[in-house]
Formats: C-alpha cells, sequence, structure tokens
C-alpha cells in the first residue's frame, strides 16, 4: 500500500472509537422490536408470505396483468428489497424481471440452468457478465438481442421454491409470453395492431427493436411547440431560422406507434422528422463551397390552393480517409432508471457499433456517472478495442443521477487529450434525467456553452420511454454544437453512429442559418413547417455572434414552406379594405418566389461566409406526379408530422393519402427507412382513435 | 443463550418469527451499523437516523436473506444503500451540510499527534467522489478486502482495484496541494 493510502487508514484507526449513544441504540432497537412484532402478528392472521407466493405463483399471466401495480419497484433493482415493498410484491417483481429483462442478460443458453441452482444473485450476475464479455463480436450480441429465451432472474425472491417451479414452467410456456410482454406495455389498445406489426418487422427495420418492460409512462419531458403561423408577405417578408440536423425526434414518434399510442403533440418535431431520412441531393464538389441548396416547388398535396417550396441542402461528404482523428468521451449515464432492456443493454451495444467504425488512431474514454461519477475507462485508443470493450460491459446501472458532474469529468478528460486538429466530442447517452447535483437546465446550458468555445462539443443520444427529458437533452446538444438523436432500437443506432458516423461526428460548417426573402408579387402567404425551436431573429442571420445549428460530413437538411401564390383565392388572411397596394418588385424578377440566403462558417473560423440563391419559377413543377421522388416523399413525412400534431393546416388529407404519397416517393429505398414509415403511417392510422397520453 | 449461534442461524429464526433471535441480531450488530453509518454521513444525527432506519427494515429485509453471503457483508450492504439514500435526499433538497469539513475542524483543535492526520482525511473525503469515499470507508476504515467491498458496493472487483487506485492518486494531489499551501 502506498503512503497516502496508508496515511489515511491510520487517521481512520486513529479517530476516538465511533460509540452510539446508549439512548439511540436503545430507541432503534425498541422501534425495529416494534415493527418486528406487528409484522408477526400479521403473519399469524393467515398473511404468511410464503402462502402469497404461492398463490401468486400459480399463475404469471395473473403476474402480468397487475404489473403496472409494481412499476414503481422496477426502475431501480437497489430498492426493490427496501422496507416498504411487501414480500408478495417482490415475488412479482421477480417475475417480471426473470423473465421479461432474461433475453438482455441471460440470453446465452448455456447460463440458462443457473435458474435451477440457487446460486447468489452476484454469482449470477458475474457469471452473465462473463459470458458477454465474451462475445465481444456484436453479431452476436445482436442475434442476442432479437432471441428471446426466458430465463432467471437476479432476485433473490426468485429462490424460493414455488416461485422457481414457475419459472421453469415459465421456460416451457415461453411463445406466449412473447406475445403477451409485447401487448402488455401498450395497456391493450392496438393489441392486434402490434402483433401485425410484429410480423411485418421481419421487412422493415424496426426489425430488432427491443421489447418494453412495464415502465414510467407519460413522465417524457417535451418543450411545448406552437406551430409556426401563416404570415402575410407584405407584412413580414422575411423568414429566418437555423438549420437542424437532429433526428430524435423520427424515432421517439416510431418508438411511440410501435408500442401502440400516439405520441403526445410536442414530441412530434416535423423537420427532424422530415430530416431523418438521407435525400439524394447534388453532393458539392470540395469543401471550398461546404454544401449546395437545390431548390424545387410543387403544388402542395393537402391544400390544392397553395405550393410547397422544398429547400433541400446537402453537405460535403468526407472520404474515410480525410477524416481527421476522433477523441470522443462516451458519458454515460448508469443510473437506476437507465435498468431497461432497451437502454443500458441497448447503449452497450449501440456504442460497441461505434467503436467498431472508428479509425485505429482514434482514442475513445469513458466516463459513466450515477449517483457519482467516475472515469471507467482513460482516453484510450481503438487500437486496443479489447479494453474498451470490455469497459462497455462492465457498466452496470444503479442509483440517482449526478449528471452535471459526469458532464464535467468529461470535458475533463477530452480537455486532456485534446487533437487540435481532430475532432474532440463528448457524447453523452443518458435518458435525460439527472436529479443529482446541477439540475438546472440553464446552468448546464451555459456550462455546455463555455465549453463548446474550447473546441469540444457535445452530442447527446436519448435513450428509453416513459421518463425521456428530451427538453434538456435539446438544450444540450443545441448549445453544445452537437447533435441530438433518439435510439431506441439497435437499427437507429447503425443508422447514426456507423451509416452516418461521418456527419454525426465530423462538422463541415457550423452556425449555418437561412434566411428567405418573400416576393409581395408572386408570393401572398408563406407558413414555414416546422423549425418552430430554431426560429431566429431577422437580424440575428447576418451577426455572427448568434449560435445556430451545424452541418456535419454527409447531412442533408431539407425544409419546406408552404407558399400561398399572390392571386390565389387560397390565403388564409383576407385582404385589407384600406390597404394600398404598391408594385415594388421591378418586373424582371417577377419569375422570382423569393430569394434565399445562407451563412455559413467553416469548422475552424469565427466569420461567416454567404450563399445566395434566387428561387425562381424554374424550379416549379404543375403537378406533383413531376415532382422528384424524394421531394415527394419529404412532402408526405412532412404530412405526417403535421396530421400528428393535430393537422392544423391540412386539412382533410388523410394517413391513407400520407401512405399513397408516400409510396409514389419510395424509390430505392435501400436500407428499408421509408418502407418503415409507411408502417408507422398505418399504425397511426389504427391508433388514431386514440388519445395520446396524458402528462 | 444465543452469545454462540451464529449470525446465520440467528437471521434464520429471526425470520420464521423468533423475536428473542431478532433482538440479539440487532445488540450484536447495532454498534457496526452505527459506526459506518458515522462515517458515511459524518453526523452524529443522521448516523442514529440511518441506524435506525436499517434496524427497522431489518424487519422485512431479513426474508430476503438466504445465507448466500456473510451476514455482516449482507448488513453492511443495507447499511450503505441507507446511508445513500439519506444523503441523495439531503443533497436534493439542498440541505447537505459540510459535515466533514466541520469534522476536520474538529480534529485539528485537538492537539493529539493524529488530529492533522484526522483533519486532512475528513478535508479529502469532503472532496470525493461518492464512489470513492464509499469505498475508502470499507476498505480503509473497515478493513475490507476488495472481494468483500465489491460486494457490498454491488460492482465488480475490478473496480474496487481500479477505485483505490484513484483513490491513491486523488489523496497524493489534495496532499501535494496542502503542501503547497
Amino acid at each position: 500500500m502506498t503512503e497516502e493510502l496508508e496515511r489515511a487508514k491510520r487517521a481512520f484507526a486513529a479517530q476516538e472509537p465511533i460509540r452510539p449513544k446508549g439512548d439511540a441504540r436503545r430507541a432503534a432497537i425498541a422501534a425495529a422490536m416494534t415493527r418486528f412484532e406487528q409484522e408477526e402478528k400479521g403473519a399469524a392472521q393467515g398473511n404468511s408470505v410464503r402462502e402469497r407466493l404461492m398463490e401468486s405463483g400459480g399463475s404469471v399471466l395473473a403476474a402480468f396483468k397487475r404489473r403496472r401495480i409494481m412499476n414503481i419497484a422496477l426502475p431501480k433493482r437497489s430498492h426493490m428489497l427496501a422496507g416498504g415493498v411487501s414480500l408478495a410484491a417482490l415475488a412479482f417483481v421477480a417475475f417480471n424481471i426473470g423473465i421479461l429483462q432474461g433475453p438482455y442478460r441471460f440470453s446465452d443458453p448455456g447460463v440458462t440452468p443457473v435458474a435451477n441452482k440457487p446460486a447468489k444473485d452476484d454469482a449470477a450476475t458475474s457469471l452473465v457478465d462473463a459470458v458477454s464479455g465474451q462475445s465481444a463480436d456484436i453479431a452476436t450480441e445482436v442475434s442476442k438481442l432479437v432471441q428471446p429465451e426466458a430465463a432467471p432472474a437476479e432476485n433473490e425472491a426468485l429462490q424460493s421454491a414455488p416461485a422457481r417451479l414457475t419459472l421453469q414452467e415459465s421456460v416451457g410456456a415461453r411463445p406466449k409470453f412473447k406475445a403477451e410482454s409485447r401487448i402488455a406495455p401498450a395497456q391493450g389498445v392496438l393489441a392486434g395492431r402490434a402483433r401485425e406489426s410484429d410480423g411485418l418487422a421481419g421487412v422493415a427495420p424496426g426489425d430488432d427493436r427491443t421489447q418494453h418492460i412495464y415502465q414510467d409512462q407519460g413522465r417524457d419531458k417535451f418543450v411545448d411547440i406552437t406551430p409556426n403561423p401563416v404570415k402575410l408577405v407584405s407584412e413580414a417578408p422575411v423568414s429566418t431560422f437555423s438549420v437542424d440536423v437532429d433526428t430524435a425526434s423520427y424515432a421517439f414518434v416510431r418508438s411511440e406507434l410501435n408500442r401502440g399510442v400516439l405520441p403526445q403533440k410536442d414530441a412530434v418535431r416535423v423537420e427532424e422528422m422530415i430530416n431523418y431520412f438521407d435525400y439524394s441531393y447534388d453532393v458539392p464538389a470540395d469543401r471550398a463551397v461546404p454544401f449546395n441548396a437545390e431548390l424545387s416547388i410543387m403544388p402542395t398535396p393537402w391544400n390544392t390552393e397553395t405550393k410547397l417550396l422544398r429547400i433541400g441542402i446537402k453537405g460535403y461528404d468526407l472520404p474515410k480517409a480525410e477524416a481527421p482523428n476522433a477523441n470522443l468521451v462516451f458519458l454515460i449515464d448508469t443510473s437506476g432508471s437507465m435498468n431497461a432492456p432497451d437502454k443500458l443493454p441497448l447503449l452497450r451495444n449501440a456504442f460497441k457499433l461505434l467503436v467498431s467504425g472508428l479509425k485505429p488512431d482514434d482514442t475513445v474514454a469513458i466516463v459513466a456517472y450515477a449517483g457519482s461519477a467516475g472515469t471507467v475507462l482513460e482516453p484510450t485508443r481503438i487500437s486496443e478495442k479489447a479494453k474498451i470493450l470490455a469497459a462497455l460491459d462492465q457498466l452496470s446501472s444503479g442509483g440517482s443521477t449526478a449528471g452535471a458532474e459526469g458532464i464535467r469529468q468529461a470535458y475533463q478528460l477530452a480537455e486532456s487529450v485534446f487533437d487540435k486538429d481532430g475532432v474532440n466530442r463528448v457524447i453523452l447517452a443518458t435518458d435525460g434525467d439527472f436529479n443529482v447535483g446541477i439540475t438546472d437546465t440553464e446552468e448546464l446550458k451555459s456550462f455546455v456553452e463555455r465549453k463548446r468555445e474550447t473546441g469540444i462539443s457535445l452530442s447527446v443520444l436519448g435513450f428509453g420511454q416513459g421518463n425521456y427529458n428530451d427538453e434538456l437533452m435539446q438544450t444540450l446538444a443545441q448549445n453544445g454544437n452537437g447533435n441530438a438523436a433518439y435510439i431506441d432500437t439497435l437499427n437507429e443506432a447503425r443508422k447514426t453512429l456507423v451509416a452516418e458516423a461521418g456527419s454525426t461526428l465530423f462538422t463541415i460548417a457550423k452556425d449555418v442559418k437561412l434566411q428567405l426573402e418573400f416576393n409581395p408579387e408572386t408570393v401572398k402567404e408563406y407558413r414555414l413547417i416546422g423549425y418552430e425551436t430554431r426560429q431566429l431573429n431577422r437580424e440575428d442571420f447576418n451577426n455572427d455572434k448568434v449560435d445556430a445549428g451545424d452541418i456535419g460530413a454527409g447531412h442533408s437538411v431539407t425544409a419546406l414552406y408552404e407558399l400561398t401564390p399572390a392571386g390565389s383565392g387560397g390565403g388564409l388572411v383576407d385582404d385589407l379594405r384600406y390597404k394600398k397596394t404598391e408594385n415594388t418588385a421591378p418586373a424582371e424578377l417577377r419569375n422570382e418566389y423569393g430569394f434565399l440566403k445562407i451563412r455559413y462558417k467553416q469548422p475552424d473560423s469565427d466569420t461567416s461566409e454567404l450563399i445566395e440563391v434566387p428561387i425562381t419559377t424554374d424550379a416549379e413543377v404543375a403537378e406533383i406526379s413531376q415532382a422528384s421522388k424524394d421531394t415527394r416523399f419529404a412532402a408526405s413525412v412532412a404530412a405526417f408530422g403535421q396530421v400528428l400534431r393535430g393537422g392544423r393546416y391540412t386539412g382533410a388529407y388523410s394517413y391513407d393519402d400520407i401512405v399513397a404519397l408516400a409510396q409514389s416517393g419510395k424509390g430505392d429505398d435501400p436500407y428499408g427507412y421509408r418502407g418503415e414509415f409507411i408502417t408507422l403511417v398505418q399504425l397511426a392510422n389504427s391508433g388514431q382513435a386514440l388519445e395520446p397520453l396524458k402528462k | 443463550m444465543y452469545m454462540n449461534t451464529g449470525d446465520q442461524d440467528l437471521a434464520k429464526s429471526a425470520a420464521r418469527g423468533d423475536a428473542a433471535s431478532f433482538q440479539a441480531l440487532l445488540e450484536r450488530h447495532y454498534d457496526t451499523i452505527y459506526a459506518v453509518a458515522f462515517r458515511y454521513s459524518g453526523l452524529r444525527e443522521d448516523a442514529e437516523d440511518i441506524a435506525q432506519e436499517v434496524c427497522t427494515s431489518l424487519v422485512t429485509k431479513l426474508h430476503s436473506y438466504r445465507g448466500q453471503s456473510q451476514f455482516k457483508t449482507w448488513l453492511y450492504r443495507i447499511t450503505v444503500n441507507a446511508a445513500r439514500d439519506l444523503h441523495r435526499k439531503k443533497a436534493a433538497s439542498g440541505k447537505l451540510h459540510q459535515a466533514y469539513a466541520e469534522l476536520s475542524d474538529l480534529a485539528r483543535e485537538e492537539a493529539t499527534e493524529s488530529a492533522g492526520d484526522i483533519a486532512w482525511l475528513y478535508q479529502s473525503l469532503d472532496r470525493l467522489a461518492e464512489s470513492l469515499r464509499e469505498t475508502a470507508i470499507l476498505v480503509l476504515a473497515e478493513g475490507m478486502n476488495h472481494k468483500q467491498a465489491a460486494e457490498i458496493l454491488d460492482v465488480k472487483e475490478s473496480t474496487i482495484s481500479w477505485r483505490m487506485h484513484e483513490l491513491k492518486n486523488q489523496l497524493k494531489a489534495f496532499a501535494t496541494e496542502e503542501a503547497q499551501a
């Protein structure tokens, strides 16, 4: 032992013996004895714990039906044995954890016999860890994830004889559980539909979607959004906003719909849904002008009187060899609330995927935080991949969430190996439930902002449902020059962290702002679809101090405007009786709908550059069918998002119309993302009679 | 009459409803519970609260004790969890005292030889992350080996080793700062 530890040990020993006061001691023992007697009295009257176990053990399905009662005890394993929970409830919890968590932790058939051995829980846990440690191979992990195998839980209560018996029965009855466990979280709603979607999942990317255990519901936090209103060009001819490359909203909406519930309105950010998909806009040839703007105008599908303007921007795509070295710090939430199959286990696999896609010279460090924060892995080169994967496997959840402390430590680590030519990024993975230390959003925000100046950016990966704090995640990512993604399935992890790793990790342009000036000669009213949380003031456009969204390598950004042409009868705002109409636009500009300006900064620069493009009638097509497939598909996604938000401007446009439009714009769809979207619209269609979950 | 009966047997008969066994268990272990709670919280009142909470919760928890781990280990685990809970509640309600700092000042006023070391220790504990502090208390003060500490804190043995390594580094840093000050 070293000098310091010896010194501490000596000091501990030198403390005067810690003796309790006699009366406190007596009081505590007396209180416990009283409690003991009360309990025993209850037991004598026939409420014996064991009898209750037998009773409940008779039907596991009964345990499922009553799951809602004990979900309070589920998220925090360490508290499951806490005094307030009766042992009868404990037995239920044991079943839930055993069966539903089983597939993720005990999936290897070789481990199953543990069920019958009264091994102590720690031994079981470490055995499983050993198993998963051997199989660093991600492919195996993936196949485990989708292969349910009922297996034992680590709960001590399980080891009582009746419970064990039932568990064995349950192994035999496995297929039944699979269906049952999917339906239960959806509270029975859309039950048939959920099963059907399971069937469809064979072709859809939602394939490896995790099974859900019952968990918190309706505590997801979202910022309230008021949809952008229709604006009169004569009153507000200029529209300014920041780009948004986040996709979190789409994945969240998808996982809600897959559970058979309509998402709450504020969870639906239309621009994030549109931007989830990749569109084949022209890729710029070199980095000097890092992106192209592509314009198209077609009739609005949901309103025959208006036109839909699509602005598509595609960022320069960095060849992998040219990619700068990455210095990444994974900041991983291991608090009790992450203890669910769609959180920590999924997160582990997601990060393994990310690590598999990095270059040997990139470094990764891991900070985990629960009640306190700690460095799990010092910055380590990808060439020592085994070490990184082992560290990921070690993560286990429990306790409250000292997220702020974790963020601080993560930035410290990133600074310690700061690479001024490379990408320095903290990747935060959490359900956003910070409850220890700085929990104030504003304070966290300003911390992240300050750190942004040092060249370290922050990306946020959201996990889980029921307790998801979207508001905090968005704030952190937007102010940390990062992006936010929501990971609900391993496939989503693959999309974000492998297929689009370039755009997630490497910024090619920062503070990208768009400003449109409309021509009152040709446009009467306009409405920006989505981007509510990204609005900027007109004067912010030219102010380089005002932060805006960043674009990563290969990112595409799409914005849609609904335009009411001048002279059309479809306007929502009546003309003024006393207004004097002035003709200010020169005649030669009459073929222009407006003028698009894009400001951006090179990643290493503080001064912005400007791109200007006129929006002319050249980009216009007369029929929807003449527009490109991408445009049609983007329009269908926009329609879906708006309908989910209540359909204020979409009139009678129905889910069936959306499906038809999306089908027509589906195109090649090599990864099945668009096909999956169509399935989602159909899911929503059958669920539209349902109320969204209330807060 | 229970003086020579082992913890495991006492726990079993207490779980079956024997009040005398239960009382014997409490009498035997109260002081340990209290000591851990005190080291953890640094405040006498808190330690008393924690100890009482642990004692009463044992009534129901005993049913789930199946003798897989040593009784004492199991009890430490419950105590540490109770101490953590209280700590968090206080932290959440903004009432977290600088308990260690006060203890440190108290120690400094004493003229004993080890006073300086104790003061330094408490000052350091105050600055450590929770996980390191817990580990320090179990390993250095309670004399546990890494395996036992790992079992109590529900982490891997390697984590305890890592934390001890980290603890050493941090203490070293604190000592250096102290020397420079």
